[in-house]
């Protein structure tokens, strides 16, 4: 016997009391969890799909827009910019580095990236099968494409133009799989990577393909004229989706945006900027389904301290006969608030269970999740906090019976039967 | 063993109880009559150091204990005082053997199971250790707080009104353990009453009906 005993002989008296209690503190702990869970594991994706891009130059249009669509590869690109003008803007003197990007097919929903290789080395890429793209038409997946689409190296596939499966299939020109990425846990998982040239050959052979029907086309393989790094020889017309700049000093990011914004038909936008713009717009959302959860907790704490309270008018004959048995006034203080905190730790461990379940029931349910790699098996810092404030509750909620319980006159109490 | 010296006690407006000098000696065994009302319940709570008196002192052994810090008085009540009331309190989210074993904790002495069962064995429970409080009839508890009281061995056992609420039978039964155990314990006895029915039963009385 030990005061812990005691505490949980009297909690286990009153099951359907405790199971309340307990139940109501882990559906707000359980929900203070999704959110940290989901935010933390998106931020941090978002901040490593970010990293070492400090610039993005595109077409005009929504500068979010830009940044979701060219940073992380989840909104449609705000139009092309001109290869010539976006030559001209690698060679400004505070820009250090540029990675180019055209988009617009798809294969199956997997986005087609034309870029080149500075690209993949950007998220520390690496080369699980075959070899990066060199020649046009060569792709290589990311760990994530290949598993899904069950692609192996040789395999012949079309794109399809937009960004979306229904849309209409290039079926003249094959992409070839030249190479399969190791699992990077970056955008790179959900790409198909390929040269610029490739996606410009696949978008002029339709336009050619229109006018001159028939004609037989050679189909030796053609070296991509930059699929290292910097931007391919192209002709006039030719266009990409956008830069990717990285600056040589901080100067760069007060000057280059407005010069880029105001000078030329290009717009720039800051990743960092975009990002904490659309975590406080989400983050609306997520404050109210904070403050909700909060709220349960608070009235979970006030049902523990209820019940607490009412028994202890039951209890005040236990509590005067353990004093006549011995106890000194604090043992029975802490003997009180430990229920409370026996209650809430429970609370709180069945919390963290009902979080990661249910997360994980999210992750599975919605497919996008594995794309985004959100999953409910991690466990982050923030976590303790929780079970600390699940024992807070715990302790605020008994403060009040447990001074009753301390402050209880034997004699009185036991005179009055 | 109990010796008690210009004990008063009282609330501003009226005088409860003054007693100049009263000692129960080891072995002696003290009926406290009165009426309700009479203070003989506060008498027993004083005794037992759950009520400090006005002025006075209690000494039970060699120990003042109103001279005690109140956690001291606690500990030492525990271990050695035994009380039983006029109604069995017994913890009941506890089954039996955990109300003694409790009794055991709480007054800070070792834990022994051993112990427990004999105590039990001694008023005829031994096979009720594990029974729910709640269980028993309304003599088995009141069997099961005089084997809480006689747990830790107590130099005094201090028994306010504990024949009240049982019937004839059960009353003379209880009045005959108390004072056999207290015997065996070589502990002073002293039982607050104003139950008529066990008057004849002591030689020794206190009448504070007067």
């Amino acid at each position: 016997m030990n005061l812990f005993s005691l505490s949980w002989n009297y909690i286990k008296s009153k099951p359907l009391n405790t199971l309340l209690n307990v139940l109501l503190l882990s559906l707000g702990i359980a929900i203070i969890l999704v959110l940290i869970l989901l935010s933390s594991q998106l931020e941090e994706k978002l901040a490593k799909d970010k990293r070492g891009v400090d610039l993005v130059v595109g077409a005009k249009g929504s500068p979010l827009q830009l940044i979701l669509a060219n940073v992380y590869h989840i909104d449609f690109p705000t139009g092309n910019i001109k290869l010539a003008e976006a030559k001209s803007l690698t060679r400004n003197r505070l820009i250090e580095s540029t990675i180019p990007l055209a988009l617009g097919d798809n294969y199956q929903g997997f986005r087609i990236v034309g870029t080149n290789h500075d690209y993949i080395n950007l998220y520390e890429g690496k080369i699980a099968a075959g070899e990066l793209f060199k020649y046009n038409l060569d792709v290589t997946l990311g760990s994530n494409v290949a598993k899904r689409l069950d692609l192996k190296l040789g395999d012949h596939f079309h794109g399809a133009h937009g960004m979306s499966v229904t849309d209409l299939e290039h079926d003249e020109k094959d992409y070839i799989v030249a190479g399969i990425l190791e699992p990077s846990g970056s955008v790179l998982d959900n790409l198909i990577l390929t040269n610029i040239e490739s996606v410009w050959a696949v978008h002029e052979h339709e336009e050619e393909h229109a006018h001159e029907e028939g004609e037989e086309h050679a189909h030796e393989k053609v070296l991509g004229s930059a699929y290292e790094t910097g931007l391919p020889a192209g002709d006039e017309g030719a266009e990409v989706t956008s830069l990717l700049v990285k600056f040589r000093s901080p100067m760069g990011a007060v000057t280059l945006p407005r010069m880029i914004n105001s000078q030329t038909n290009m717009q720039a936008a800051s990743p960092a900027f975009e990002t904490q713009r659309l975590f406080s717009l989400l983050g609306i959302g997520v404050n109210m389904l904070r403050s909700f959860a909060y709220i349960i907790i608070f009235i979970s704490g006030l049902s523990i301290f209820i019940s607490l309270y009412n028994a202890l008018k039951d209890r005040k004959y236990d509590l005067a006969i353990m004093r006549s048995l011995g106890a000194s006034r604090s043992k029975l203080f802490v003997h009180v608030v430990l229920e409370g905190i026996i209650i809430t730790t429970l609370g709180g461990l069945l919390g963290l269970l009902f979080g990661h379940g249910l997360m994980e029931l999210l992750a599975g349910y919605y497919e996008k999740s594995d794309e985004v790699g959100v999953t409910g098996l991690i466990f982050v810092q923030e976590e303790l906090y929780v079970l600390l404030i699940s024992v807070g509750v715990g302790i605020v909620a008994s403060l009040l019976p447990a001074f009753n319980a301390y402050k209880t006159d034997i004699s009185k109490v036991l005179a009055d039967d | 063993m109990i010796f008690i010296e210009n004990l008063n006690f009282g609330y501003s407006d009226h005088k409860v109880l003054s007693i100049p000098k009263m000692e129960i000696k080891e072995d002696q065994q003290l009926l406290i009559l009165g009426k309700s009302g009479s203070g003989k319940t506060t008498l027993l709570h004083i005794l037992g150091g759950l009520l400090a008196p006005n002025e006075g002192k209690v000494v039970i052994g060699k120990t003042d204990i109103y001279k005690l810090s109140q956690s001291q008085r606690d500990k030492y009540r525990g271990q050695n005082i035994g009380l039983v009331f006029q109604k069995a309190h017994l913890v009941s989210a506890l089954n039996v053997g955990g109300n003694l074993l409790l009794a055991q904790y709480l007054s800070g002495a070792a834990q022994d199971k051993g112990r427990v069962k004999e105590v039990l064995e001694e008023l005829n429970l031994g096979h009720k250790v594990r029974s729910k409080v709640k269980a028993l009839s309304q003599g088995e508890q009141q069997r099961v707080t005089i084997a809480r009281a006689l747990l830790n061995r107590p130099r005094v056992i201090l028994a306010d009104e504990p024949t009240a609420s049982l019937d004839d039978d059960n009353a003379f039964k209880v009045i005959e353990l108390l004072k056999r155990q207290a015997q065996n314990y070589g502990a002073a006895l002293a039982i607050a009453t104003h139950d008529q029915r066990v008057k004849d039963e002591f030689e020794v009385q206190l009448n504070l009906n007067m």
